[in-house]
């Protein structure tokens, strides 16, 4: 009785939601103060109950939530295993960060934010949780939906181009996986996971080759949303042109992706297929292999902060399906906690970009110098999420590839995996450090101390303590208060005199202004300026904890690692899971009526 | 009658994808309009094609159409109903707000940041 009212627990990640997106519509979509009481509420309690499934499936029992209490291959049934808890906490810990981080004011930007974020969540948790590849399909376009108005969130003729281009692919994609969902049914007649990964090995001859289509097509399905080379371009422009905060949330979207190939090709496709055994594993290694390439170079490429950030998710990506195109036990405990490190730094990321881009005024987040207030603290802060992301020591993404180049040492294609990892590692911190150099450093140089003073004034807005921090910092040498695009014409002209003193292009676009120094830099300092918006301590601290939960990860890396190990082997005990949904007695193959 | 279906859904799938891939927006929404027809078709005969029998219970009935493919065709038409509505509002809004409907071509320049020439007009970014 009582293990049977816990096992209800697992269709609370559906419900909260789903009951919460409406209510927020129709009971206060005039109050924006009980909208985000209600959202963050929400957000807390699904945390609780995230960490509560994930005790739950700690004694590694698979659990079916069979909806309606109709028997397996034929209800709908929702599954609770070690992999499935992990995913929906790990999404329950960045949908809190995430919504404390909008009530700062974020949510003010456009309308109904708090209701299409619970949809948002509706849809990733019933992605991770269901059990059936119809449902899947439909849980991918309630989040896909969500997805689209949190994009457009706050409108503007960039993201509406983007946003249709995103709309489309992701259409295509969704008439793709209905092409592989019919194809699978046609040749097995179910959907159900476990069902499926029964009857696959005991498909006829004939119809082992239009199975195999249907698991291919499927493949480019989760490929697409987990923005594997060559289907990533969409990713950079959809992310590049969403708000920040969007950006943030849909870190977890690739991840199911990720999530989805992991589980429909291990437990439907997986050793056990019969002939269709690991059929996509020949595509995984070189796909995963040019998607690191490929982000790396357009990490070095990247013309902006967003654009950086959005090909450092394409890389991190492929560091992860490297990791999971082993579909071996080490493979996938390392993938599974490069999957934390990677959701958690790059949303951090994504983030800070959008904590950024106000404070650098009309240069937004281009990699050009721009006045910046408090650089110090900003510039510590993107100099320590770069370390996340890149993977330098002592961070978890360090860790993370380690691990995944450890289980890699006894592959056949070791020597790429490590030479691609290394190589692509080392292009990616090249990018960071020309990114931060460009946004923190540069336009220190060239701008004597008391010019310095004088622009760092009145870019610097009603911050007293960062006003004495930064013109302190401008007294002792650098300062990047001074910098070549500033928010007032002769600022900027200024400034890029000085620059051009120093030889250094700070803005090709304007020619250099007659003149330089201290007298250029005092009319600077009576120009109407336009001073950045505050800093908020919220999204800041929001920001701290998110990167603090790398910190975490890497402080108690060793027994994660054991947890994501004990997750991979469940993973890979196709058998049990079965048997778990099926009943016991499910061993025997049955083929289509 | 399988010959004529598998053609069909072969005919609506090319002119979708060939639709898909045109410069401007109408064409492609046109386009998905069409794959999902055919994907919709497609799902319908994964059950094999059957005439007149009913998909659920029916005494006296010879045998049974599966009833899960027009389970599953019925919300496929549902969600592609809801997308084909939300593409055609961002295609407008696109075209009204950018004056054009090139599926190309960003007005603020490459998606990754832009030219330092250009400023970015976006308004949701003070």
């Amino acid at each position: 009785m009582m293990q049977a009212a816990m096992t209800h627990w697992i269709v609370v990640p559906l419900v909260l939601p789903a009951v919460v997106a409406p209510l927020l519509i129709l009971a206060s979509r005039h109050n924006l103060a009980a909208q985000r009481v209600v959202s963050i509420a929400a957000a807390t309690a699904l945390l609780a109950v995230a960490i509560g499934l994930y005790a739950l499936a700690q004694d590694g029992v698979v659990r079916p939530y069979l909806v309606g209490a109709w028997p397996a291959p034929y209800g709908i049934v929702l599954i609770l295993d070690r992999l499935s808890a992990t995913m929906v906490l790990l999404f329950a810990v960045l949908s809190l960060a995430i919504v404390v981080y909008a009530t700062a004011g974020w949510d003010l930007r456009g309308r109904h934010f708090h209701p299409l974020f619970q949809f948002q969540v509706l849809g990733v948790n019933g992605a991770f949780l269901t059990g059936d590849v119809f449902n899947l399909f439909v849980f991918f376009e309630v989040m896909l939906i969500a997805s689209y108005g949190l994009m457009l969130h706050g409108g503007g003729a960039r993201r509406l181009r983007a946003g249709f281009r995103y709309v489309t692919v992701n259409l295509i994609g969704s008439t793709l996986f209905l092409f592989a969902v019919g194809t699978i049914y046609a040749v097995t007649g179910t959907l159900n996971m476990a069902d499926l990964a029964r009857k696959v090995a005991t498909v006829a001859a004939g119809d082992t080759a239009l199975l195999g289509v249907g698991a291919v097509m499927l493949f480019l399905v989760f490929a697409l949303k987990a923005s594997v080379a060559p289907l990533h371009g969409w990713l950079p422009t959809a992310y590049a042109a969403a708000p920040g905060l969007s950006a943030a949330l849909f870190m977890i979207m690739t991840k199911v992706g990720a999530y989805t190939i992991l589980r429909v090709y291990t437990l439907i496709f997986g050793a056990d297929a019969g002939a269709l055994a690991g059929i996509v594993t020949p595509w995984m290694l070189p796909a995963a292999l040019a998607t690191l390439a490929v982000g790396a170079i357009g990490m070095l490429a990247a013309r902006s902060l967003l654009g950086l950030a959005c090909f450092a998710v394409v890389w991190s990506m492929g560091s992860l399906l490297v990791a999971f195109g082993l579909f071996d036990a080490g493979g996938i405990g390392s993938g599974l906690y490069y999957v934390l490190h990677s959701t958690l730094a790059g949303a951090a990321l994504f983030l800070l970009v959008d904590i950024l881009v106000p404070q650098r005024g009309r240069a937004e987040d281009r990699l050009v110098p721009a006045p910046l207030p408090h650089p110090a603290l900003l510039g510590g802060l993107f100099f320590a999420a770069a370390i996340a992301i890149a993977g330098l020591p002592p961070l978890s993404g360090f860790l993370g590839k380690l691990m995944i180049m450890e289980a890699s040492r006894g592959s056949d294609a070791a020597v790429w995996i490590w030479g691609t990892i290394l190589a692509t590692s080392l292009v990616a911190i090249l990018a960071f450090a020309r990114a931060g150099s460009a946004v923190f450093w540069k336009p220190a140089k060239g701008v004597d101390a008391p010019a310095a003073e004088a622009v760092a004034h009145p870019a610097l807005g009603p911050d007293p303590v960062a006003a004495h921090s930064a013109t302190g910092q401008g007294g002792a040498g650098p300062t990047p208060a001074g910098g070549g695009r500033g928010p007032a014409p002769t600022h900027a002209h200024a400034a890029v005199g000085a620059a051009a003193v120093a030889g250094i292009p700070a803005s090709p676009a304007r020619p250099p202004a007659h003149g330089a120094g201290p007298a250029a830099g005092f009319k600077a300092a009576g120009a109407p300026a336009v001073a950045p918006p505050r800093l908020q301590p919220v999204p800041v601290a929001v920001f701290v904890l998110v990167l603090g939960a790398t910190v975490a990860l890497t402080a108690f890396a060793g027994p994660v690692r054991r947890e994501m190990g004990l997750t991979a082997a469940q993973i890979l005990d196709t058998s049990a899971y079965v048997r778990a949904v099926l009943g016991p007695e499910a061993s025997a193959a049955v083929g289509r009526p | 009658m399988e010959v004529l279906v598998a053609s069909g859904i072969g005919l609506l799938t090319a002119v979708g994808v060939y639709l898909v891939l045109r410069r401007q927006t109408f064409p492609v929404v046109i386009g998905t309009v069409f794959l999902s027809y055919a994907v919709n078709l497609f799902l319908f005969a994964t059950g094999r094609l059957t005439v007149n029998r009913p998909p659920i219970y029916a005494s006296g009935a010879s045998g049974y159409a599966d009833p899960l493919p027009q389970a599953l065709v019925l919300t496929a038409i549902v969600i592609s109903f809801g997308m084909t509505a939300l593409v055609v509002v961002l295609a407008l809004r696109g075209f009204l707000e950018t004056g054009s409907d090139s599926v190309e071509g960003d007005p603020a320049g490459p998606a990754d940041g832009g030219d330092d020439a250009t400023v970015t007009t976006d308004q949701a970014r003070p």
